[in-house]
């Protein structure tokens, strides 16, 4: 009996991520997502530019390559010509809260029917270490090498809070990949993203706490305990927004 | 001991701009000009100055904008894709007569392309960085020496003129490391008009200034855009700079600039050892183009090879400087790859006549 | 006189830093350099050349495709460049990471277990220093006890307790005997 298994929606190569990089899983858990609801043959992602820019050559359905934050936007175009498909966005911090915002507030607002997964680890990993708009007050990256100064570098953005201000978004959580009861909570709630748009409740987003140990300097075991002694103090894991359940959580 | 410090040419380049008192900078990261970024980051604080990491390139372009009208010397850098991002704010920039200076550690192209050197956007730098009647003073260095004596004069430029100026280098540039002396990163100062139009506030002593590119009478933008014009044939009459290279006696004579430059000065010597006459004229500045030295070096050479790391992109400003009395031919590499100087040579060697 | 060197290894095992010592001495002995790194993700952990030139003439071209002196630390950087090494050129090669030898006859071969020669002398990570070493001593580009000294100049001071350690790496390198 077979109990572990490649899902059929991720494709056979090897990730080119870093040891310890919890992209794997989560593209591990998008798969399952689409295996799961059986829409491999009529899903589109669209891959931003950032560390998971090669996420076009992970995901067995068709995808597209964005310019950097453009996802939401070429999601649009997509889902618009083909509303029957499932579309959704693969996105960093950098892709989707500094130079997208634009485009992932737009989205939201539209309530465009898609799905983003929305990967949060406080750094610009593909670049080597550089600020991300969600890098936390006083962190140390390679250009705030004397820790992130909220009154000169500004304030680190709370996605999920902010869009969850938004009409057009059904549904919004943030969730942790660092161990596996939250890893089981991130598998639901990325399910959950993909069934709201083929019941077509508008713009569903989960946000992803992930690490970076190459450019955090750590091992990943100490990237793992990083996440839970400040990462999820900072963004609270939780659901956001949810327009099933009347008067939204958290 | 001399003098000299090995440096990479991106960190070369942002330490001459804050010896040249560029003090502000506002960039986004991308591979690969990130390490210009990171020094800013690291030494400004040192000096009093502010390195600020935008949301986007098209921010940043936008804060140099604001910075550079409130009377600073302010600059951001960017590699290709980012720089089609700037291209909006650059417009703004010349519109508004503003001077900066912009960094373009180009990669390969187009759309996201990839991260190794390149000259693909020299149509993009020489020809049309942004909508309008437009040039930039665009600078192409071919040494991490040049990545720093060049900054100076790109401010000098764009002050004197006030207009946006762009040093145009390549990822092997800004990435390798080389002996630089910083003594001659000060060496050509020359005096710069004050900023008289500089919006810093104007305390009830001075007329309000206005800092616009939006002339919504036709009349009123002709004749800002002629008077631009008149700034940029001063330009062509003061500013170009070239290198030449065993030209004098050269029956062929390359054409090629930056790195490129440089694989061709290996190729040349190899040549030159087989008896071929050839030699090469370096443009340094791509805009203005050294007209004037390639026409006379028409005069004498029966034959040019232009070098790039694109497909051609600068053939038809030789073809017309030159005005076409001379067979131009073109060799290049693209996409990131290098041609080696033995690739150049068996051009050289087919231009020769296939002789050796 | 021009020798251009390309050296090549893992992410991580010091190829950077290396070429970079031979392209610095080479600077403060007044001679023309160049250093030029591959670069982008490849770096972390994939593999990472440099080409460094040192030269009394002006450098042209800074990238280093036919190198007189091969330095590879890893198998693919063997199975990649050792063809390109002008003929009459040299190739150093750590042989506790590699294992296949050059059947070039126009080249002169050099293998050093460097990596091997570190872990074993509580070396670890110094592998590209005992390299250096040894290249010092085949290559005779630089004075040894100047080399030394230009080297443990550059060790910033919150890394002084290293400059023991570079000293007995680039000593074990310099007195391989094969």
């Amino acid at each position: 009996m077979v109990v572990f298994d490649r899902p059929k929606s991720l494709s056979p190569v090897p990730f080119h991520y870093c040891p310890g990089c919890t992209h794997g899983i989560v593209h591990r858990l998008v798969a399952e997502a689409i295996d799961a609801l059986g829409i491999e043959g009529k899903t589109i992602g669209i891959a931003p530019v950032g560390c998971s820019v090669f996420a076009y050559n992970y995901f067995e359905c068709d995808m597209i390559e964005a310019a950097h934050g453009r996802a939401p936007a070429v999601a649009t175009g997509v889902k618009r010509t083909h509303p029957d498909n499932i579309v959704f966005t693969y996105q960093g911090d950098g892709d989707l809260a500094a130079i997208g915002t634009a485009e992932t507030v737009h989205a939201s607002a539209r309530g465009e029917n898609i799905t983003i997964i929305f990967i949060n680890n406080a750094i610009y990993g593909m670049t080597g270490g550089q600020m991300a708009p969600t890098s936390l007050p006083g962190q140390v990256t390679t250009t705030s090498p004397y820790g992130r100064d909220v009154n000169i570098q500004g304030n680190p953005i709370h996605i999920c809070e902010m869009l969850s201000t938004l009409d057009g978004v059904a549904y919004a959580e943030r969730v942790a990949v660092n161990n596996p009861k939250n890893v089981l909570k991130a598998k639901k709630a990325i399910q959950k993203a993909f069934q709201n748009q083929i019941d077509k409740k508008g713009l569903s987003i989960v946000e992803v706490v992930s690490t970076c140990p190459t450019n955090w300097g750590m091992t990943p075991a100490e990237a793992l305990k990083w996440v839970d002694e400040k990462m999820i103090p900072f963004y609270p894991l939780g659901v956001y927004k949810d327009v099933d359940a009347k008067g939204d959580a958290q | 001991m001399s003098g000299k410090v090995l440096m990479k040419g991106n960190e070369a380049l942002a330490e001459a701009a804050i010896r040249n008192g560029c003090i502000h900078f506002f960039g986004y990261p991308i591979t690969p000009q990130t390490e210009l970024a990171e020094y800013m980051a690291k030494r400004l604080p040192k000096v009093g100055g502010l390195c600020l990491q935008a949301e986007s390139e098209i921010a940043a372009i936008n804060m140099v904008l604001g910075a550079a009208a409130s009377g600073v010397r302010a600059m951001t850098s960017s590699s290709s894709p980012g720089i089609s991002l700037k291209s909006e704010g650059i417009s703004y920039m010349v519109g508004s007569d503003l001077p900066c200076l912009i960094c373009n550690v180009q990669r390969g192209g187009p759309g996201l392309g990839g991260i190794q050197p390149s000259q693909q956007d020299y149509y993009q730098a020489t020809k049309a960085n942004g909508h309008g009647d437009l040039h930039l003073f665009v600078v192409a260095p071919a040494s991490v020496q040049e990545m720093v004596t060049l900054v100076g004069r790109a401010f000098d430029v764009a002050d004197t003129y006030r207009t946006p100026a762009m040093i145009l280098a390549d990822g092997a540039l800004g990435q390798m490391m080389e002996p630089v002396d910083f003594d001659t990163a000060l060496a050509g100062k020359r005096e710069v008009p004050e900023k008289t139009w500089a919006t810093c506030g104007h305390e009830g002593k001075r007329k309000k200034n206005i800092i616009n590119s939006l002339f919504i009478n036709p009349d009123e933008l002709e004749k800002s855009v002629l008077e631009r014009e008149e700034r940029y044939k001063l330009i062509e009459k003061n500013e170009v700079l070239w290198e030449e290279y065993l030209v004098d006696d050269a029956d062929i004579v390359i054409v090629s600039y930056g790195i490129s430059a440089r694989i061709c000065k290996s190729a040349i010597e190899m040549a030159r050892a087989e008896g071929i006459k050839v030699g090469m004229i370096r443009p340094i500045t791509l805009w203005p183009y050294p007209k004037a030295a390639l026409a006379k070096a028409a005069n004498t050479a029966s034959k040019f090879l232009v070098v790039e790391l694109n497909m051609g992109q600068m053939v038809d400003d030789v073809k017309v400087a030159i005005d076409c009395r001379r067979p131009v031919s073109f060799f290049g590499r693209t996409g990131g790859m290098l041609p080696t100087a033995d690739d150049v040579l068996a051009e050289i060697r087919k231009l020769n006549g296939g002789k050796q | 006189m021009t020798t251009n060197f390309l050296l090549s290894g893992f992410g991580g095992q010091g190829i950077l830093f290396a070429g970079k010592q031979l392209a610095k001495t080479g600077m403060d002995t007044g001679l023309n350099v160049s250093w030029l790194p591959s670069y982008g993700p490849e770096m972390r952990g994939g593999a990472a050349n440099c080409s460094v030139i040192i030269s009394d003439k002006e450098i042209g071209s800074p990238i280093v495709t036919t190198p007189d002196v091969l330095v590879a630390l890893n198998l693919p950087s063997f199975l990649k460049f050792e063809s390109a090494i002008k003929a009459g050129g040299t190739l150093i090669s750590d042989s506790a990471m590699i294992p296949e030898k050059s059947a070039r006859t126009d080249i002169n071969a050099y293998y050093i277990p460097a990596t091997k020669m570190a872990s074993e002398n509580g070396l670890d990570g110094l592998a590209n220093v005992i390299i250096l070493g040894y290249l010092l001593k085949i290559t005779k580009i630089f004075d040894y006890e100047m080399f030394l000294d230009h080297m443990i100049k550059g060790i910033p001071p919150h890394k002084a307790a290293l400059i023991d350690k570079n000293r007995v790496a680039l000593s074990l390198g310099y007195n391989y005997n094969e």
